[in-house]
């Protein structure tokens, strides 16, 4: 096996994934392409695992942690989009008022 | 190339395709729907990596819960069911942004692996055994903090979705 090919698709991933943030202006997308940016991640520590010499398997566990880390962060952001709609009933990142930053 | 090249590059291009288009439908629950696909994909090349335990975590976790709840934010947020024009802000920056920092990783990996060649039968399968006993063997403080992390991600939610009239 040729460890490049995994690592070649995890760059073209995280790339893909950074330029969802910052195209998108719904910020339920912005969280999908957050989660291909960790899955990049998530990617490149399965290939490091098995091409480099080390602790076995240490990989796959941080990419377990990693997984973990992620429906954490999607559990925490999708209630602050919630709580964002009940208030102000829009989900787009450059109509969320910041007090003070237009003179307010 | 052997047989496992092939198969990582053939779902790569599956994998690509489909983040390809999370990133890039006018439709909000389209983007979702290719989610799937994107993260279906990378369980599989998980799975040709001999990363069987991370493979159906993947499945189960990702695919299972963490689309389902973006799905549900979906329609909680009353997203049109048709495609909607402006889900997009100014293309290029981010292109230039996202294309570069590929290109760059893509230089840096390929320059520091070049053409090597690993042998997958060498190193013991990732199972559930062999994953499990690394974890409370190696790695048991990282689990355990990640366990009160979950717990305190689980209340905050609930706290930040609470109405506040009722608490």
């Amino acid at each position: 096996m040729h460890p490049v090919v995994p690592y070649v698709l995890a760059a073209l991933l995280f790339g893909i994934g950074l330029y969802g943030v910052l195209v998108r202006r719904n910020l339920i997308l912005l969280l999908m392409a957050v989660e291909l940016l960790l899955n990049a991640v998530n990617l490149v520590l399965v290939t490091a695992d098995v091409s480099t010499v080390g602790v076995p398997r240490s990989g796959a566990v941080f990419a377990l942690f990693v997984i973990v880390l992620a429906a954490a962060e999607v559990g925490v952001g999708l209630a602050l989009i919630l709580q964002l709609y009940r208030l102000r009933q829009t989900v787009a990142v450059d109509r969320v008022d910041v007090p003070g930053e237009d003179g307010e | 190339m052997t047989l496992t090249d092939w198969l990582v590059a053939a779902l790569g291009v599956v994998v690509v395709g489909a983040a390809l288009a999370v990133v890039t439908t006018a439709h909000v629950v389209r983007a979702g729907l290719w989610l799937v696909v994107a993260l279906g994909g990378l369980a599989g090349v998980y799975l040709v990596l001999t990363a069987e335990l991370v493979a159906w975590v993947q499945m189960l976790v990702y695919v299972g819960a963490v689309v389902v709840l973006l799905l549900f934010a979906v329609m909680l947020t009353r997203a049109p069911i048709g495609a909607s024009p402006d889900l997009d802000r100014a293309r290029w920056p981010a292109l230039l942004v996202g294309g570069g920092s590929a290109a760059a990783l893509i230089i840096l990996l390929v320059h520091a692996y070049r053409w090597s060649t690993v042998e997958l039968d060498d190193a013991p399968a990732g199972t559930a055994e062999q994953v499990g006993t690394e974890i409370f063997r190696q790695w048991v403080l990282p689990f355990e903090v990640l366990s009160v992390l979950l717990l305190a991600a689980l209340v905050g939610a609930i706290v930040v979705s609470a109405r506040r009239d009722r608490v």
